[in-house]
């Protein structure tokens, strides 16, 4: 919540000029974010330091609709560092306050307002998401010397390490408006987090905060992304927009065999086979998550009867509204039903089904719970048949980026190896009148088997 | 003047033509919501009574409304002329699907009255010709209405017949609800009438003989009486013995009876009907071969005029042979008695050739008790509020009964086999080890959608639909096995907000609360830094369907648990260590026990959320302030007037100081289970009784006594008494608040002395936490306590989070409650999966 623009040089206080600023007194501005100050800490006729401070009401904050982002029943949403930190509020209180500076207008001295000029920036607390070093990626290349000063978390606790603060210290020779600009755009993008809704307009603000510089700058896709608050649609036409202004060819797509099938198509293939295998028209994805394999139920018309169950009611509303389940006709919309239902409960809804699929779900649940699982899906349910699917921890040697001993998804409670997987299924099949069968699914290694493993489980 | 009885749960069905008078007759004879009017619902669904398009949409719906009626057991009339089969046929199959008997009340007046009477409605023309049409059809409908499966069928053939025809509502059979007992429920006997004598004579009943010393009745001293459960006759060695018997403690009222299958099999055989005589049925007919025919007589009378199953004690107890799920209780139709008499069976034969059943039970969630025999059980094992008393007797098992209200079981052994069982009886140890009942299974039904859950303390308490579906996923997906998880945590209100400058929460509004409520002792409890823990450590870890060498579990307020399974079991055997060393074990007579407590120090738990959130925002604001501040100082060396903002800024700089300074001390350093303590407050429950009725200085002296014995695992609750009645007192307190609150401690929990406290206006708060004002800067912000701030802080609404912590607390108390009453799992994991649920409303965290 504090930037201060430092000119060095003859007449330095013009900078006041160019800011529209008086540099004898400080000038407050009531701002919708908060109360922006600007004031002088420094004005010689060597040096002149301009300072922005924004007040931000934290208990207005939170009782403001406006700001409220992420999910407000969180603590977290309540005590937070956006009262302190130099984020995207800076950054709009940047271009309120100095919107005439940021066109490059200034009558009293248009030369010095189109020169580049010795400027050095200091910027207090700015948050950055992702990897160190963000900043300099970001301001290198437009002609900034970076100096980046990491904030401890606490000074008592250093084993805690750094926190994702810095002191940020630009010095170089631009132009001031170009200057304002990079800011206004950098700050949300190192914090990598907007206090407002992302809609189409900004598509438009950024294009016209990065004229000149963005199109050429080799981080442009992170800067469109991050800045686009991640919103795929609204990043790919930056992206094209941008490609334009650059002068680049636009991409065409990859030819879809060149990109290695990924492992969820796969899975997908080798689910709906054994389900064609076992002859099933009425059949359950428990764990359906977002209905990705709903899909392609729902476009086989062998599946008479669909139901997609998740414990998570939000996974179903995600799932309804891919599926577009409102828009289908009534004799589609009858063959699918989506429920919410927890694998380690019973539940008589899901009774005298040809086949129930478990898609990347056992590995989800508490080994120690695993038997309530058991007793839901093949002591209660008792479908015709079984499909489960889930890692093969031996394959997890060919992942060179996971490390020995760590799960490929931080929610895995357990990976089993494929004898792990064999010992669990046969107890199960023997113990519920089943027998099973074991498939690879994706490329099989010699050594370490398939990625993912497949037991297909049918009533004896 | 005609009486028209009808069973007080009936789908009576007029018939008439149009103009025979049935609304008339309706609207005298029955209540006003009882009669359903085709009429009406043509009215309804057409804005015309008389729009005969309607009809079909019409009809629908008032079948609809008599199906929603009738599920609920009330007496419902159709009014509609149903002078066809087909029409009568719908509501005899509606009638059936309800387990409710069809009753048909006909009113046949001359065609002529019928013709006169439309031709004076002026909102109606039907043509004569009509009218003999549906004339025609209810004479040809009349002798056959029996056989349409109306149970009774009455004519009122004249006008004057109709109108002084008056109904009497007659009880079902089964209908039993004012016999109180008490009860003593007897599985099946089948012909072991020495036994039977002993059983009778263990319950405390005195036998009388007749002259030829055999015995023909039984009474209670205390006027208990025998319910024989069905299955008297076949196999065993004197069933004419047990006949006498059982016949004549019924005939003298001594006893109550509901037939078996064998019975069942038994009156058809006496009727000369053609049976097999297997299973036992020829020891019996060469038994009664040797007696007279009067008694034989006797004999298919009673065992012919047996009810299929009873309802007894204001509902709360249900009795017939083989089981019964709740939709049934208390309705009569085939199914109904087929359930009672054989069960739910599946048409599979396993591999003895006996008929496989249907473990009804497992899904049972009624509240009616429901105490039952027929398959013959090793050892009599409450089942969801359900009960087998058939013990295998003639089988060489035992003769068992169930003393109700009291459910003790009362068994005697068999003197020997009696008869051959086609498959083996298990032996009670058999059983034991084989172990294949599902360890508890829940039903995802038992807490998804709205529910209603009775508790003893707070009365009838709902949760939401969309709260059980948020906790149904963290239930599921990061909470203990159910079995294990026997109680959830209250969320706790603070007191009212402080009338104080400089104060946001303050010990006088938690004392003025307690002392509105009629409380005049509580306790002042040091709030220890820490997170809330359950601990549940158990020595019979079966007691939790858990496998051997099980300790217990340590879990959150949300159920997850605490630690990895090897530091919990370590962690858990200290505790033993300590119980028993300060003689708890023995003492409590127990073999488990459960304790509410806080495990410190509140960074074992919160160490991201600390440094994620906590130190991050003291880092940010610990750098831009002071930044802030030396930028302001710099411009007002310059000769800048930046003098408010710059005292602003130096304050809010400040404040970020003592922010950082605040959260510091709850991170404390840990590693493994070093540095980790226990401070519990409160012992819930232990085996055969709940402890929340105790002072808390009776709960803390206990946990006085674990520090003791392990000072180091264990922490001190330091406290206050208060009396809320002197002024010094209570100033005391409040001083003892500050001592602690300013040397950096997080605040203190007052409670009514005694433990739950009840007055007229319902449960009181089991407690209100007051906080400390620098604890507080961590939940509201660094600079909360600036006056600008503090003031529109204290607008805060409390209202929801007091009525939450009450129910919680009802509910918590609750599931403990079911869990020393030994209750079905589903009806603890319901009371705990509510206060779950509860959680997931959206009330201010901050509160």
């Amino acid at each position: 919540m504090l930037a201060t623009i430092t000119y060095t040089g003859p007449d330095a206080t013009d900078l006041g000029f160019l800011l529209h600023k008086h540099p004898g007194r400080l000038q407050s501005f009531d701002l919708a974010v908060g109360r922006a100050h600007v004031f002088y800490p420094e004005q010689t006729d060597e040096t002149c330091t301009a300072a922005l401070m924004l007040e931000v009401d934290a208990i207005d904050l939170v009782r403001s609709k406006r700001f409220s982002g992420g999910d407000s029943s969180e603590l977290g949403h309540y005590v937070n560092d956006r009262p302190y930190a130099s984020s995207s509020m800076l950054a709009g209180a940047l271009a309120q306050v100095f919107r005439t500076a940021m066109t490059g207008r200034c009558d009293a001295c248009p030369e010095l307002a189109a020169s580049p000029l010795p400027l050095t920036i200091t910027l207090a607390a700015v948050p950055s998401r992702g990897e160190p070093g963000l900043a300099s990626r970001l301001f290198e290349p437009l002609g900034w010397t970076v100096v980046d000063a990491a904030v401890p978390l606490d000074p008592e606790f250093p084993e805690w390490g750094d926190s994702r603060y810095s002191d940020l210290t630009l010095t170089g020779t631009l132009r001031l408006a170009d200057a304002l600009h990079q800011l206004y755009v950098m700050l949300p993008v190192l914090d990598d987090s907007k206090h407002y809704w992302v809609g189409d307009d900004e598509i438009g603000k950024l294009l016209r905060a990065g004229e000149g510089w963005l199109p050429a700058h080799p981080e442009r896709e992170l800067i469109t992304r991050r800045y686009l608050a991640h919103q795929r649609g609204l990043v790919r036409d930056a992206t094209a927009q941008l490609e334009v202004l650059d002068g680049s060819p636009v991409r065409e797509g990859l030819d879809d065999a060149e990109i290695a099938t990924p492992l969820r198509v796969h899975r997908a293939e080798a689910v709906l086979t054994a389900l064609r295998d076992v002859g099933a028209h009425r059949v359950a994805d428990v764990g359906c998550g977002p209905g990705a394999l709903l899909t392609h139920l729902l476009a086989d018309s062998a599946f008479t009867d669909i139901i997609g169950t998740d414990v998570s009611h939000r996974a179903l509303d995600v799932a309804e509204r891919r599926l577009h389940i409102r828009d289908l006709s009534d004799r589609q919309r009858d063959r699918i039903r989506l429920l919410q239902s927890s694998v380690t409960y019973q539940d008589d809804r899901l009774a005298h089904l040809d086949a129930i699929v478990l898609m990347e779900v056992v590995e989800h649940i508490e080994l120690e719970r695993l038997d309530a699982l058991e007793s839901s899906i093949f002591g209660s349910a008792a479908p015709g048949a079984v499909i489960v699917t889930t890692p093969n921890s031996d394959y997890n040697a060919l992942y060179p980026s996971l490390p020995a001993g760590r799960f490929r998804h931080p929610d895995h409670r357990f990976e089993w190896s494929r004898v792990d997987f064999a010992a669990w299924a046969d107890r199960v099949a023997a113990s519920h009148g089943y027998s099973v069968e074991y498939r690879p699914v994706g490329d099989a290694d010699e050594t370490h088997g398939s990625p993912t493993q497949l037991a297909l489980f049918r009533k004896a | 003047m005609a009486e028209i009885t009808v069973p007080a749960m009936s789908l009576v069905v007029l018939v008439g033509t149009s103009g025979s008078g049935k609304s008339t007759f309706a609207a005298r004879a029955f209540e006003p919501f009882e009669t359903l009017s085709s009429d009406v619902f043509r009215g309804l669904v057409s804005n015309d009574e008389n729009d005969q398009s309607a009809t079909a949409a019409a009809f629908e719906a008032l079948r609809h409304v008599a199906g929603q009626r009738l599920r609920r057991g009330l007496l419902t009339v159709v009014d509609a002329t149903n002078v066809q089969k087909d029409a009568r046929a719908s509501f005899v199959e509606l009638a059936r699907s309800n387990d409710v008997l069809p009753v048909a009340i006909v009113l046949d007046v001359a065609e002529s009255v019928a013709v006169a009477r439309n031709a004076e409605r002026t909102d109606r023309d039907f043509p004569a010709s009509v009218i003999r049409r549906q004339h025609d059809q209810l004479r040809r409908s009349l002798k056959f209405l029996g056989k349409e499966g109306f149970r009774r069928v009455h004519v009122l053939s004249s006008v004057d017949e109709i109108d002084q025809a008056t109904i009497r509502r007659e009880p079902l059979l089964n209908d039993l609800r004012t016999e109180h007992g008490p009860f003593d429920a007897i599985g099946d006997v089948h012909g072991c009438r020495s036994e039977l004598e002993s059983l009778l004579g263990e319950l405390g009943y005195e036998l009388t003989r007749d002259e030829q010393g055999r015995p023909v009745d039984a009474a209670h001293p205390e006027g208990r009486r025998a319910v024989f459960l069905g299955d008297l006759v076949d196999r065993g060695p004197d069933v004419v013995g047990v006949l006498r018997l059982a016949m004549g403690m019924v005939a003298s009222g001594n006893a109550l009876a509901v037939p078996g299958n064998h019975e069942h099999k038994l009156v058809r055989a006496l009727q000369g009907k053609n049976v097999q005589t297997s299973h036992g049925l020829a020891e019996t007919l060469t038994q009664l071969a040797g007696e007279t025919p009067e008694f034989r007589r006797d004999v298919e009378r009673f065992c012919h005029d047996l009810v299929s199953h009873l309802v007894l004690d204001d509902g709360k107890l249900v009795v017939c042979h083989a089981g019964l799920p709740e939709a049934y209780h208390g309705r009569a139709s085939g199914r109904v008695r087929s359930f009672a008499l054989y069960g739910d069976t599946t048409g599979e034969t396993d591999e003895f050739g006996l008929p496989v059943r249907y473990p009804w039970a497992n899904d049972y969630r009624g509240d009616a008790v429901v105490l039952y025999g027929h398959t013959p059980t090793p050892v009599a094992e409450w089942v969801n509020n359900t009960l087998c008393l058939d013990t295998g007797c003639v089988f060489g098992g035992a003769l068992t009964a169930l003393r109700y209200p009291e459910r003790e079981i009362v068994s005697v052994p068999a003197e020997r086999e009696w008869y051959a069982p086609v498959k083996p009886l298990q032996t009670p140890e058999q059983a034991a080890l084989s172990q294949e009942r599902p360890p508890g299974v829940l039903s995802v039904q038992d807490v998804l959608g709205r529910h209603i859950i009775e508790t003893r303390h707070h009365g009838r308490i709902g949760v939401r639909e969309e709260n059980a579906a948020g906790a149904l996923e963290v239930m599921s997906r990061f909470a203990l096995d159910p079995n294990h998880l026997l109680y959830l945590p209250p969320t706790m209100s603070p007191p009212a907000t402080s009338k104080l400058d400089d104060y946001l929460e303050h010990p006088a509004e938690a004392f003025a609360a307690f002392r509105r409520d009629g409380v005049e002792s509580v306790i002042a409890e040091e709030k220890h830094m820490g997170s809330r823990a359950v601990v549940l450590l158990t020595r019979d870890p079966a007691r939790f369907g858990a496998k051997p060498g099980w300790r217990g579990v340590v879990h959150t307020r949300t159920g997850r648990p605490f630690f990895d399974e090897a530091t919990g079991a370590e962690f858990l055997r200290r505790i033993d260590t300590a119980v028993d060393g300060a003689g708890l074990w023995g003492e409590l007579d127990t073999d488990w026990l459960l304790l509410d407590a806080e495990l410190l120090p509140w960074s074992f738990k919160a160490g991201d959320l600390i440094r994620d959130q906590y130190a991050s925002v003291g880092a940010a604001a610990t750098t831009a302030l002071p930044a802030a501040v030396a930028a302001l100082e710099a411009a007002a060396a310059s000769g800048v007037d930046v003098g408010e903002l710059a005292e602003r800024t130096r304050l809010r700089s400040d404040d970020a100081v003592k922010y950082v300074a605040a959260y510091r001390r709850y991170a404390a350093q840990s590693s493994g289970l070093d540095g980790v303590q226990l401070a519990p407050f409160q012992l819930l429950a232990t085996e055969g009784r709940t402890h929340v009725d105790r002072p808390h200085e009776w709960h803390l002296d206990l946990a006085d006594r674990l520090a003791d014995a392990d000072p180091v695992l264990f922490r001190r609750t330091r406290r206050t008494m208060v009396d809320l009645g002197s002024d010094d007192s209570v100033a005391a307190a409040t001083a003892w608040w500050v001592d602690l609150t300013e040397a950096g401690g997080e605040g203190m929990v007052v409670k009514p002395a005694e433990g739950l406290r009840r007055t007229k206006n319902g449960l009181v708060q089991p407690g209100i936490k007051v906080r400390g004002r620098e604890y507080l800067r961590i939940i509201y912000g660094p600079d909360y306590t600036r006056p600008e701030n503090l003031r529109r802080l204290k607008d805060r609404g409390l209202g929801l989070k007091r009525s939450l912590a009450l129910r919680e607390y009802a509910l918590g108390v609750e599931a403990l409650d079911r869990v020393v009453a030994r209750e079905p799992l589903w009806r603890i994991h319901e009371a705990v999966f509510a206060v779950l649920a509860m959680e997931s409303e959206a009330v201010d965290p901050r509160l």
